[in-house]
């Protein structure tokens, strides 16, 4: 099975390519998030007198779905390379666009929306909401240049001429 | 009221020996060997590795950790060993399978009966599976069940009990190779097994913020203490939760490997490869 040729095209399944990058692109930054920002600068806290019952709910099922999601995602991609299904370079497009989606969305929704918790406390946040969000989005952009590129270089060029559901059958 | 926290201390002694409760898991260990050798067809080795380590961990939480009785770290500690990490790896070990290898016929009859029991597939839902385990323990540590079976001997081995076949039941209906009751889609274990995980994780943090109070009922209480088990069994549980959700997803990988006509797509893939090369 090692030697078998790099999928092609007509057999690489573009949907689950790029979903399966996606959902270990979440899962790796979150896991990045919790373990460098909580444990190793401890920027954040383990629990804060004022964190609020909802973001107490919220961690726990973010937390609980980072490690699912991390575990599943390898899974899924290693079935999906066993089949000969997998397009690396959609999938490497999707990796970059799941971390900067999560990235952005941490830094907008979780942070300035909903006020969850700060990056860092009792310092001037400015800088640190604009590098954050910046990577985010360069991040994001980097994922639609990737899975745009990948596209294009199909036989064709065409994205649509390649079966949605990837089979051959 | 003095000679309370003595008396209820010796009450552990009472109740028999310390190795008393390290002989049922010897019997495990000894039954599920016999049982391997004497396999006609040949026991998975992997299989038996994955039992004993069960054992080994169940022998550590019954037998050097209840020591530390009235240590709520001891107490956490085994928890997490009784009800999360023991079950994996006794699942792991296949015993119904080795069960239906070596029992004679009449016994196997009655196990696959058993299993096609209406009750079991409704308490071996991991939608059950889940309340029990992680739905039981917030009982415990939530009321003064945790006060109690701090007196009481009979309770204390009775919550080790339940978080025990709570925690069998809850691997089981998620993953491994004995043969389950209509073990539901994917989606569905998934679902259970991250709302067990996110309800474990939030007690645990919920139970380092109230340390002062929780669990209710005690008489001398050392904060501190708890708020290190509470972290305790907020790393552990993600521990467990790592090494279920590994369980679960080899598991669905296993049952989605290729198994029919394995040598005419490899061919076809051959022929087709030239042209798919830009």
């Amino acid at each position: 099975m090692a030697d078998l040729p790099l999928p092609s095209a007509r057999t690489a399944d573009v949907r689950s390519s790029i979903l399966v990058g996606v959902l270990i692109g979440i899962a790796i930054m979150a896991a990045v998030d919790e373990i460098v920002f909580h444990q190793l600068l401890a920027w954040h806290h383990f629990y804060d007198r004022s964190t609020p019952s909802v973001a107490l709910l919220s961690d726990g099922l973010l937390h609980a779905a980072e490690v699912i999601a991390l575990v599943g995602g390898f899974f899924w991609f290693a079935d999906l390379r066993r089949r000969g299904a997998l397009s690396s370079r959609l999938a490497w497009g999707g990796f970059l666009l799941g971390a900067g989606g999560f990235q952005l969305f941490d830094g907008i929704v979780d942070h300035k929306v909903l006020r969850l918790h700060q990056i860092r406390y009792g310092v001037h946040l400015v800088p640190y909401d604009v590098v954050w969000n910046l990577a985010g989005a360069v991040l994001l952009l980097a994922g639609v240049a990737v899975v745009w590129w990948a596209g294009s270089r199909r036989p064709g060029g065409d994205p649509r001429a390649v079966r949605p559901d990837g089979g051959p059958r | 009221m003095t000679v309370a926290v003595p008396l209820a201390h010796a009450g552990h002694g009472a109740a028999g020996p310390a190795w008393l409760p390290l002989f049922p898991v010897a019997v495990l260990a000894g039954g599920y060997l016999l049982a391997a050798v004497r396999d006609p067809r040949g026991w998975d080795h992997r299989r038996t590795a994955a039992w004993l380590v069960g054992c080994a961990l169940l022998a550590l939480a019954v037998g050097p950790l209840a020591q530390t009785s009235g240590d709520p770290r001891g107490h956490m500690a085994q928890h997490l060993l009784l009800g999360m990490l023991a079950p994996l790896g006794l699942v792991l070990g296949a015993p119904v399978t080795l069960l239906l290898h070596v029992a004679p016929a009449p016994m196997r009859r009655l196990v696959g009966r058993l299993l096609r029991a209406r009750p079991l597939h409704l308490l071996a839902h991991p939608v059950t599976a889940a309340l029990l385990s992680t739905g039981g323990l917030a009982l415990v540590l939530l009321t003064p069940l945790y006060a109690a079976a701090e007196r009481h001997p009979a309770l204390h081995h009775g919550v080790h009990l339940h978080y025990l076949a709570a925690g069998y039941l809850f691997a089981w209906s998620l993953a491994g190779p004995d043969p389950a009751p209509q073990r539901p889609a994917l989606a569905v274990r998934v679902g259970a097994l991250l709302t067990a995980a996110a309800g474990h994780a939030v007690l645990a943090k919920y139970l380092y913020a109230q340390a002062e109070t929780l669990p209710p009922g005690l008489t001398d209480r050392d904060p501190e203490a708890f708020r290190s088990a509470a972290q305790l069994m907020y790393y552990g549980g993600d521990l467990a939760e790592l090494l279920l959700a590994v369980a679960l997803f080899a598991t669905w990988y296993h049952c989605r490997r290729p198994r029919t006509r394995p040598s005419p797509p490899a061919s076809i893939k051959r022929l087709a490869s030239p042209r798919a090369e830009p």
